[in-house]
């Protein structure tokens, strides 16, 4: 074995380049996965309360893309608080304005048509998300925007032996602790009981002293919120953003909430990272011309094999 | 008089379901509304307790005018429903759907007492604590829809047909129970199809036919009154 003299310090590396080659695909697809997921939670935490697929999610997604690019750059977050807490402002920014823009969206778009059919809601959203993507390419162009490479750090880290850039060991890891946080909200919570609720059954949720208008405000902080940070790992994890971005991830995340159940929150998590492991396994073992299409063959399996998806539907009520 | 319901009109968009009731609970009372299917008994609950809002007339909970507050209002105030169907969170423990009829409550020792009740009056909520509440047997789940609703320790308790698909023992069970409950102090306002198990516990009665009150009295004269026996109660006037 000649090129086990490499690197004597990292036994998977040296233990084969084809052991390399999938572990650096499979926390690719971690990473891409846990953005998924991040998205997928706005859908399905918006699902599981109103019974609306928000089309206009993915363009809040990319609004977090483009308020991160804007704030990183006009800021200066990095050089004045140093990389770290730079980051974590940046985050804490993006999402608070992100979950803002979420707020908006549901006064102004969905509830004047809480009470019409639902067909109404879902043209409302559409045209949301037209309205939001045409906003942002007239302030900012339809061009690429490019985040500054400057800024992001372009190490990598030795985990174990296999050296994974920094970027992708930190989406990973902030997309999971999100992901853990927001579901011991939801699970230990006061507050996390009164959106479970809610979302079961409106009506018997107010006869608990629930306020369901502020439960479904709740769901449109949370979920463009993570669905903003999201925006802001892709710039961060990309370097590149475009107004129109928010739709392929917005289906990719829409998929993968299906994937494992929608208006289930673990299930969102679940389907995102699959999502995303199984599209960056498929990119490399079958063909990079076949990525998104791969995500899709996906949605179609589970719509036809188990349309609740992975974790829908544990128990059906008795009547 | 703890709760008063005056001349309540109540719309579905142009059909009126309500055309003008007035209903009279005092504290301490079992009052109960007697009436067949669509009569406007489920409406008029839910009006009072703010799910639908009234098209006309007014509906007061001590002396106070409550017919514009928001449902969720109103439990924090006193007021609790079981509602038809009783509507549990299926997919939700036993445990988590009692905390959450606590949830305008913020005295946590006093909620820890009203659990401590809820499962002395039903031992079967405690030990199915932590099972899913979708997976109780339909008895189970009406016992947790009551002891839910208990849980924000009201003043008047609504309940909307406690007894529907139950078997004729556990009916007794229930109706029983809630004769404990009104003991303890909890005004009801039962609405029921099993008219004899309803008039035998409650103190006084309504009668209700397409949305109008047709006739008010007494529990016992109810019982006994022969319009009644033939409409809701088997048509056994004569005999027994």
């Amino acid at each position: 074995m000649p090129a086990s003299g490499i690197s004597p310090i990292s036994p998977i590396h040296s233990a084969s380049p084809l052991v390399e080659e999938f572990l650096q695909q499979l926390t690719n697809g971690l990473a891409v996965g846990g953005i998924y997921a991040l998205i997928a939670l706005g859908y399905t935490m918006v699902y599981g309360v109103l019974k609306l697929i928000n089309f206009a999610h993915g363009d809040l997604f990319t609004y977090g893309a483009y308020l991160g690019l804007t704030l990183l750059t006009s800021l200066a977050l990095t050089d004045r608080l140093g990389f770290a807490l730079g980051v974590l402002v940046l985050v804490l920014m993006v999402m608070g304005l992100v979950a803002v823009l979420g707020a908006i969206l549901e006064r102004a778009a969905y509830r004047p048509l809480r009470e019409s059919p639902r067909l109404s809601a879902v043209v409302s959203a559409l045209g949301a998300s037209i309205f939001l993507q045409n906003t942002l390419m007239l302030i900012y162009g339809a061009r690429f925007q490019v985040y500054p490479d400057d800024i992001l750090p372009t190490a990598t880290l030795n985990v174990l032996g296999l050296y994974v850039p920094l970027m992708r060991v930190l989406i990973v890891l902030a997309s999971v602790g999100m992901m853990v946080a927001l579901y011991l909200f939801i699970q230990k919570t006061r507050i996390g009981a009164a959106i479970r609720a809610a979302a079961i059954d409106q009506g018997a949720a107010r006869l608990m002293g629930i306020d369901v208008n502020r439960v479904i405000l709740l769901v449109f902080l949370l979920g463009p919120a993570l669905g903003g940070v999201a925006g802001l790992m892709v710039g961060l994890y990309y370097g590149q953003v475009n107004f129109t971005m928010g739709w392929v991830y917005g289906m990719k995340a829409f998929t993968a909430a299906i994937l494992g159940g929608i208006g289930n929150i673990p299930g969102a998590m679940v389907g995102g990272l699959l999502l995303g492991v199984i599209e960056a396994l498929g990119a490399a073992y079958v063909s990079i011309a076949w990525k998104d299409a791969i995500a899709f063959v996906v949605l179609i399996l589970i719509l036809i094999v188990r349309p609740t998806g992975l974790l829908g539907e544990r128990v059906a009520d008795k009547i | 008089m703890l709760l008063e319901v005056e001349d309540l009109h109540v719309r579905y968009g142009n059909v009126e379901a309500l055309h003008g009731i007035n209903l009279q609970v005092r504290q301490g009372e079992i009052v109960t509304i007697l009436g067949a299917n669509g009569a406007g008994k489920t409406t008029t609950l839910h009006a009072i307790s703010g799910l639908l809002r009234p098209a006309q007339g007014e509906i007061r909970f001590e002396s106070r005018p409550i017919h514009k507050l928001p449902a969720h209002r109103l439990v924090g105030m006193g007021i609790a429903q079981a509602p038809e169907g009783r509507r549990i969170f299926g997919t939700l423990t036993v445990r988590e759907n009692l905390d959450l009829g606590a949830f305008t409550r913020t005295d946590q020792v006093q909620v820890a007492e009203t659990l401590q009740w809820i499962y002395q009056l039903f031992p079967v909520l405690a030990q199915r604590r932590e099972q899913l509440a979708g997976t109780l047997s339909g008895g189970e789940q009406q016992m947790l829809a009551i002891g839910r609703a208990l849980m924000a320790r009201p003043r008047v308790l609504l309940l909307d047909e406690p007894s529907l698909g139950l078997a004729p023992l556990l009916v007794k069970t229930i109706f029983q129970t809630l004769w404990e409950i009104n003991e303890a102090g909890v005004t009801i306002v039962l609405v029921e199809q099993n008219a004899r198990a309803a008039l035998k516990l409650a103190h006084r009665g309504y009668v209700m036919e397409v949305g109008r009150i047709v006739l008010e009295d007494r529990a016992d004269a109810l019982l006994a009154n022969p319009e009644v026996r033939n409409a809701y109660l088997g048509g056994q006037a004569a005999g027994e």
